[in-house]
Formats: C-alpha cells, sequence, structure tokens
C-alpha cells in the first residue's frame, strides 16, 4: 500500500541463507510453575522466532524438563498465556519408541490421511534408518533408536522440534553424527529447535541462541552470529563464560542445601 | 595363538569319549528316569509288590486307556468335564477382562470394583462349593460356577496391575503426539498390559483344571469325575489313573495354547525376537 511496507524489513540471516526471525511462534510471559512450594519456573519470558535454532542450556533441576514440557503441552499452563504452535514434536533423551510397534509404525503413530506407510518410510530413510523400516525397536542399537524418534518427530513436519537431551546417552562417536543429522534436517525442514542440553559445546555447535537456565530464570544469554563449523574461536570465548553462568548458580545453590550431596552427584 | 586354541580344542574333544558312556543321553536324556521309573512300577506289580487294588500296572493301564478309547466312553466323558471347564473359563476370564479393564482404566471403577476383589480373593473358591450346592443344586450349574469364580481372579489382577503399571514415558511421548484418550488406550495401555494379562490366563487355565476335578465329584452323571467315582466304588485302579492322565493332558494342552499366544501377540519382545531371527 504505502512505500514504506515494500522495503523488505531485514531479517537476521543464518548460515545456511535461510531468513529466520518474524513473528515468534511461541512466547512465554512471565510464566510460573510450582509443585506445592516449589517454585520450579520463576517469571520466564521466552520467545522463539520461526526456524530458530535455540539451545537451553541448565544443570539438573534448573527447571529445563519442565519449561520443555510446558511447550509439548504436556503440563498444563494453569491458565497463563502460552503461545504454541500447533504441529510440535519432542524426541527424549531415551527414545521412546513403543516396543510393540514396528519401527514404521513407531513414526506412524497417530499420524492420519493417505499414505501414512510411505510418509514413514520417507522419513526413516531421510535420517538413515530406510533399512529398518520393519525391525523391533529392541533391537535397535541406542542410535538408530534415536534416529527414529527423529524421523518420528519430523514425520509430523512440525513448526517447533523440541530436543530434550537426546544425544546424552549416546556414545561420542554417533553424538557427532547425531549433531550433523539434526542440523542437516534443521536446514532441510526448517522448524524452530529447542535443544534441551546440558552440553556447553553441544549448545555452541548447533544453536543460533543459547539461553542458560537457573532456578527457573533464564540468568544468561548468547546469540551467535558465526557459521556453524567456524566456531572453534568463538567457542574458547564462549566456554568460560556460560560455564561460570552453569557454575555460579551451582554455588548460590550450595548455600542452599536441597539435596544431601551424595544423593544430588547421584542425580547428575 | 590359533594353534593353541586348536591344540585346546583337541584336548578336551580327546578327553571326553572316555566318560561319555556315563552320559544320559546315552539312555534317552531326560526320558531316562521316568521310564526307568515305569519300569520298575511294572516289575512291582508283576511280582506282585504293588497289589492291583492298590495301584494297576502300567501295561494295564494302557490296556484300559485304548479299550476305553475305542468304546468311545473316555472321549464323551472327556467332552463333558472339557466343556465344563471351557464353559467355566469362558465366564470367569469374560469376567475378569471386564473387571481389570475397568478397575485399571478408571479411578471410579476401580474404587467400586478393587475392594470386592480383594475381599473376593481372600475366599478360597473350593469352600463356597457347599453354599453353591444350595444355591445352583448338583447339576450342571454349581459346577461351571465354582470354575468362573475360580478364575476371575487370576485374569482380572493381573490385567489390572498391568495397565497400572505402564510406562508413564511411553504415555507422555504418545500424548506429546496427540494422540486421543481412546488411542492413548488401544496403541499404548493395552499393548503393556498384554504379557501381564497372558501371565493371568495362565494362571486361570490351570485353576480351572483344579477346580473342575473338585467340582466334577458333586453328583455327576458324566464327565472324568464321574469316571473316577465309579472307579473308586468298584477299585478300579487302572480308570483312576487313566483319568489322571486325560486330566493331566488337559492341563498341558491348555498352557500350549497360552504359550502359543504368547509366541504370536508377544512377538516383539527381544527373547523371542532374537529366537525367530
Amino acid at each position: 500500500m504505502n512505500s514504506l511496507s515494500e522495503v523488505p524489513t531485514l531479517d537476521p540471516v543464518d548460515d545456511s541463507g535461510v531468513r529466520v526471525g518474524g513473528e515468534p511462534i511461541v512466547g512465554l510471559r512471565n510464566f510460573v510453575r510450582r509443585f506445592g512450594d516449589n517454585v520450579i519456573l520463576d517469571g520466564l519470558d521466552l520467545d522463539i522466532a520461526p526456524g530458530e535454532f535455540i539451545a537451553l542450556l541448565g544443570r539438573s533441576g534448573s527447571g529445563k524438563t519442565t519449561l520443555l514440557r510446558t511447550l509439548a503441552g504436556l503440563d498444563r499452563a494453569n491458565g497463563q498465556a502460552v503461545r504454541v504452535p500447533d504441529s510440535r514434536a519432542v524426541v527424549f533423551q531415551d527414545a521412546r519408541l513403543l516396543p510393540w510397534k514396528q519401527v514404521w509404525k513407531n513414526v506412524a503413530l497417530g499420524l492420519s490421511g493417505p499414505n501414512v506407510r510411505v510418509r514413514s518410510e520417507i522419513a526413516l530413510a531421510e535420517v538413515g534408518l530406510g533399512h529398518r523400516v520393519n525391525a523391533w525397536p529392541l533391537t535397535l542399537s541406542g542410535g538408530e533408536a534415536q534416529r527414529a524418534a527423529l524421523a518420528r518427530a519430523l514425520v509430523r513436519e512440525p513448526a517447533l522440534l523440541l530436543l530434550d537431551e537426546p544425544f546424552a546417552a549416546l556414545d561420542a562417536l554417533t553424538r557427532y553424527r547425531m549433531h550433523d543429522l539434526v542440523l542437516s534436517l534443521w536446514r532441510a525442514h526448517r522448524p524452530a529447535v529447542l535443544l534441551v542440553t546440558h552440553d556447553v559445546e553441544e549448545a555452541i555447535a548447533l544453536a543460533d541462541r543459547i539461553l542458560v537456565l537457573d532456578r527457573g530464570r533464564i540468568v544468561a544469554e548468547e546469540r551467535i552470529g558465526v557459521p556453524r563449523g567456524d566456531r572453534t574461536a568463538l567457542a574458547a570465548r564462549l566456554r568460560p563464560r556460560l560455564l561460570s553462568c552453569l557454575d555460579s548458580g551451582e554455588r548460590r545453590e550450595a548455600g542452599v542445601v536441597r539435596f544431601p550431596p551424595a544423593l544430588k552427584a547421584a542425580g547428575e | 595363538m590359533t594353534a593353541l586354541t586348536i591344540g585346546h580344542e583337541t584336548r578336551i574333544a580327546a578327553r571326553r569319549p572316555a566318560r561319555r558312556w556315563l552320559l544320559p543321553v546315552n539312555f534317552g536324556g531326560r526320558w531316562a528316569s521316568p521310564v526307568l521309573l515305569l519300569l520298575l512300577w511294572e516289575i512291582g506289580s508283576r511280582s506282585g509288590l504293588i497289589p492291583e487294588r492298590t495301584l494297576a500296572a502300567p501295561s494295564a493301564v494302557l490296556g484300559t486307556l485304548v479299550a476305553m478309547s475305542l468304546s468311545g466312553e473316555l472321549l464323551a466323558n472327556l467332552l463333558v468335564s472339557f466343556a465344563r471347564a471351557a464353559v467355566g473359563l469362558f465366564l470367569g476370564v469374560g469376567l475378569g477382562l471386564v473387571l481389570g479393564l475397568a478397575a485399571g482404566l478408571s479411578r471410579v471403577a476401580e474404587q467400586v470394583v478393587d475392594p470386592l476383589m480383594q475381599i473376593k480373593r481372600t475366599i478360597p473358591a473350593l469352600a463356597l462349593t457347599p453354599l453353591f450346592i444350595v444355591w445352583f443344586g448338583i447339576g450342571e450349574t454349581p459346577k461351571v460356577a465354582l470354575i468362573a469364580f475360580a478364575t476371575i481372579f487370576p485374569v482380572y489382577l493381573n490385567l489390572y496391575s498391568g495397565i497400572r503399571g505402564v510406562d508413564l514415558r511411553l504415555l507422555d511421548a504418545a500424548r506429546s503426539f496427540g494422540l486421543s484418550r481412546i488411542e492413548l488406550i488401544w496403541h499404548v495401555v493395552l499393548p503393556a498390559a498384554l504379557p501381564s494379562l497372558l501371565v493371568g490366563l495362565r494362571y486361570s487355565l490351570s485353576v480351572s483344571i483344579l477346580v473342575l476335578v473338585v467340582a466334577e465329584q458333586i453328583n455327576a452323571s458324566a464327565g472324568l469325575g464321574y469316571l473316577i467315582n465309579n472307579a473308586r466304588d468298584f477299585m478300579r485302579t487302572d480308570i483312576i489313573v487313566v483319568c489322571l492322565l486325560v486330566y493331566a493332558l488337559l492341563g498341558l494342552s491348555g498352557d500350549w495354547l497360552v504359550r502359543r499366544m504368547e509366541d504370536r501377540a508377544l512377538v516383539w519382545r527381544p527373547s523371542i525376537v532374537e529366537q525367530s531371527s
């Protein structure tokens, strides 16, 4: 209409050359979640833009999983305003495949419409599991199971992909392969990704933006403009800063003894 | 390294034949001891050590078995007994399924059903025999009712606890993909409870045979229990042993049936997966 609107807005462009940004698809404002007297999420603000890759760092008990469950719609928001897209999918740390369904049926779980089998097979082929379409989940290796879980999430074409420490239980080599796989899938499908992790290296290697969660609040935020694969120098600079954010929370917590130390160590 | 290993193996192989003749394999493996027992029994009977009124000889039992099979007497009575067990099981398992599903899937139904089932569990089914005779007379009804009553509980308890024991993480995952409650029950809860249910079914089958044996002693005019009662009156131990054999066969075939069901329904379990691959 007027000349101003024809001027393209300058959205940030990530290293794959695809625009991110625009109207956020996730919006939390002053979000509070408590169990009894225990405040898990304490006045949290969070926006996620379409196609954005966010890593959420936090120690055990920082509220990471609660936040993820809220965004996944697994916990009730108790009347608070939570904006999340309808199409979202979760990959959990343990793949959580139903052992009594063959791999492709796990991928197809809850799907409707035509060609469910074909769509599942395509998704499985994309994660490199085209040869295990008819396998039983209990015969898969840990990495294969996690790939199947990724396929199950992607086949839904989610606008928001929630990853709950999906690589924590994998060996180092498999973990690096999974990082590459997740990045290439993200580039191909452009969902917004929220990766919950406690691994600083993983966060730096994968994300556009890193958030540090501590005791229910976001205590640090880093935007990364450097292309992936070119982040070695950045990592050296960022690592100590992020670690100190995590560590200061730990030290503050040490003053308020919530768990006996042995128990806490076991939990981590 | 390889030479060493081969040497080791040959040494073991060379040592083996010395003792091999002692291995039970040479005498029929696991069949050896039962066959030996039968032989001793036969010798005991023939020599008069075991009187016929105490226990008939195996050869006599076999003869009776053949004669009763040929005359059709055995099959007719077996069918009567089988029908009792089958109808009782059908009712008992059916009720157990309904109650177990209800208590497992609904808190309200659990509050209503479970206390009653726990009370019922404390009453031995066979202790109800006199009451059932008063209520239902001495025909087929009390026999079937006893079997039904006794077989409810194993199915109920195993299905109920199987449903309640479903892995919440799997439920969460399925819910995160937007499955409805009905879909959750169908795709997650029931398959998760199936192994437990099949264990309950196996228990119910063996309970049904046990109760059948006792229930059939109630003034029966047909069935294996009737044959046994008659044989007792005439001290025909051969007929009694034949009937015992048939009871054992009934139990075995029931167990075989459930195992086949398990093989088909639980094909995803690792042990079975490994065997078939």
